[in-house]
């Protein structure tokens, strides 16, 4: 049946019905479907907030302004970026990496040849999703523990100085963190890679410093990924930091370099 | 249509593709053929752009895959059974899959329904078996009603109603003009739904033939005739495209270029008695191995000759 028909039909065939089309657009529409579509990215998501509110209510009820190493409501309160941003990391890593594991990356390049869109769509949304819930965690962390400290000569409030700068830096510093995480795991393609690169960038690379001579080191010290961010959300930065804007800028800087590479193997390397 | 232009592919020192060049053509199934590692999966791969050749290129509609507007549109591929998050739904997969082209949510419902996979949608996909895994990733591949569909051993893991159900889609897709290129470690499966025949091992093109062409090949359609006169049977039986073989002083011969019916009449006509008539398929599957030891042993020849050389 089907021998006889098949001679004369190709010709038919050859010019494709032009309704599709792949666009940057659809990519992050893609993208964003996975994002929600998978359930750990919502409990991450909620383990980055409930760090930086509990750390930070905790916090803020031990103050005891005999012994405090922080000076600062502020400071209390983001206490829990420390633990978020290893979250958030993770979180990241896994938004790349996942797809190599899992097996993902051949279906979403099959779909997107071209990759990069890929790459990039999931670095807006990673950044964009864990700014806002970043700002959420630290304004509510904030809220809480002005409860614990009002009266006290720390405590400040949201129309303070500097107070949104910091809540707002620390938000930023959390959605760069995740992007970073998420350049990681596209670099090394495998989770348990990247997440050990994202801990070494953000932990132990002042570890490492001390092997230098240390007026090297005091040098260095502040262009370091967590270091440099760290001075986004500080109130009061000292001698020892860069100011908030250039801390955001240096690590801008080191999450476009990994970006840069991740770029390149995504592009020149068979998936 | 697919392209192939003498594409090599190295993996370190390993060659996993050695110059191969064939097209594959729209409106029949053409079976890609070889045993495990013989470099079927890294050409499809190849294809759909996952593995950039080392030298060669491969072409789509007369494209790279990359260069097309809507890929999806051109080439749906199944390749490796997982290609899939297991956290996610097969719905959700397709339909993450479906909005990078604007393909509609109508078209993802339409290929669950196809693949039968409509009870299932909703649950995660790590929860599949690998028969569902499969016609998840066929229904992936169907998703956008490409030109050209190109699966990895499609039939593995299915049971036999999934078994049977490929057979017909794929020969249904050939019908309707496209492009169905199939890859199979199996022979057997192959004759029942492929027309055309690429045959590769070790890397390097072994046959680029047609099903019936191979048969015809593998020494065709034989038959078993055992008689009470086989010599004067031998020679009514003798033509141009007759062949007729027997060892001398047993009463069996086998025939090939006459039908069953045919030699029965002739035997009939002449007075011979017969006492069995048999119709014997040619083992493919024995051809096939055949075709692809020989095919192991030069290259395994040829590779002695290059650290000969090197080390000289």
């Amino acid at each position: 049946m089907t021998g006889v028909q098949i001679t004369s039909t190709p010709a038919a065939t050859t010019t494709a019905n032009p309704r599709y089309k792949v666009t940057f657009r659809r990519v992050l529409r893609s993208e964003w479907s996975k994002f929600l579509s998978l359930r750990s990215s919502w409990i991450t998501l909620a383990l980055a907030v409930l760090a930086t509110v509990v750390i930070g209510m905790v916090a803020a009820y031990r103050y005891d302004p005999v012994h405090a190493d922080q000076h600062d409501a502020v400071a209390l309160s983001l206490d829990g970026i420390t633990l978020a941003q290893l979250v958030v990391g993770v979180l990241g890593v896994l938004a790349t990496a996942g797809e190599y594991t899992t097996g993902m990356i051949r279906s979403t390049f099959a779909a997107v040849p071209r990759r990069l869109p890929v790459l990039w769509s999931k670095c807006l949304i990673y950044f964009g999703v864990v700014f806002v819930v970043g700002a959420a965690g630290a304004v509510a962390s904030f809220l809480a523990g002005a409860g614990f400290l009002s009266g006290k000569p720390i405590a400040l409030t949201l129309s303070d100085t500097g107070v949104l700068r910091c809540l707002f830096g620390a938000a930023l510093y959390l959605a760069l963190v995740a992007v970073l995480g998420a350049g990681l795991g596209m670099l090394v393609r495998s989770a348990a890679g990247g997440i050990c690169l994202l801990v070494g960038a953000l932990m132990l690379m002042p570890v490492f410093l001390d092997l230098l001579p240390s007026n090297w080191k005091t040098d260095v010290t502040p262009y370091l990924p967590a270091n440099a961010g760290q001075s986004g959300f500080t109130l009061h930065t000292d001698s020892t930091m860069l100011s908030p804007g250039t801390g955001l800028l240096v690590l801008l800087g080191w999450v476009t370099a990994v970006l840069v590479g991740a770029a390149y193997r995504v592009k020149h390397s068979d998936s | 249509m697919i392209e192939i232009h003498h594409v090599v592919k190295r993996y370190g020192d390993k060659m996993a593709v050695d110059d191969l060049d064939f097209t594959v053509e729209p409106g029949v199934v053409t079976g890609f053929l070889g045993p495990n590692g013989a470099g079927k999966s890294t050409t499809m791969r190849m294809i759909i752009g996952l593995d950039a050749p080392t030298s060669g290129h491969v072409t789509v509609n007369g494209k790279h895959y990359a260069q097309h507007t809507a890929p999806l549109q051109e080439v749906g591929a199944l390749l490796e059974a997982r290609s899939v998050h297991p956290g996610r739904s097969a719905y959700s997969h397709l339909l993450s899959l479906a909005y990078t082209h604007g393909i509609p949510r109508r078209r993802v419902d339409e290929v669950i329904e196809l693949a039968g996979l409509g009870k299932v949608a909703k649950k995660r996909a790590g929860s599949f078996s690998l028969g569902m895994g499969q016609r998840l990733g066929i229904a992936a591949a169907l998703l956008g009603d490409p030109q050209t569909v190109m699966l990895d051993e499609p039939v593995n893991g299915l049971d036999p109603e999934g078994v049977l159900w490929i057979r017909n889609l794929l020969k249904g897709l050939a019908a309707e003009g496209r492009t169905v290129f199939v890859s199979s470690h199996l022979m057997s499966e192959m004759a029942l739904t492929a027309t055309n025949l690429v045959i590769v091992g070790r890397g390097r093109l072994l046959a680029d033939t047609t099903v019936a062409s191979f048969v015809e090949q593998a020494g065709g359609e034989r038959v078993k005739v055992v008689s009470s006169d086989p010599e004067r049977l031998r020679a009514l039986l003798a033509g141009p495209d007759v062949t007729v073989t027997g060892e001398i002083g047993t009463e069996t011969l086998q025939v090939s270029g006459l039908s069953a019916r045919e030699i029965g009449s002739l035997a009939a006509d002449a007075g011979i008695a017969i006492y069995d008539l048999t119709q014997q398929a040619v083992s493919l599957e024995e051809a096939f191995m055949a075709l692809t030891n020989d095919a192991v042993e030069y290259r395994s020849s040829t590779d002695t000759e290059t650290k000969g050389s090197v080390a000289a």
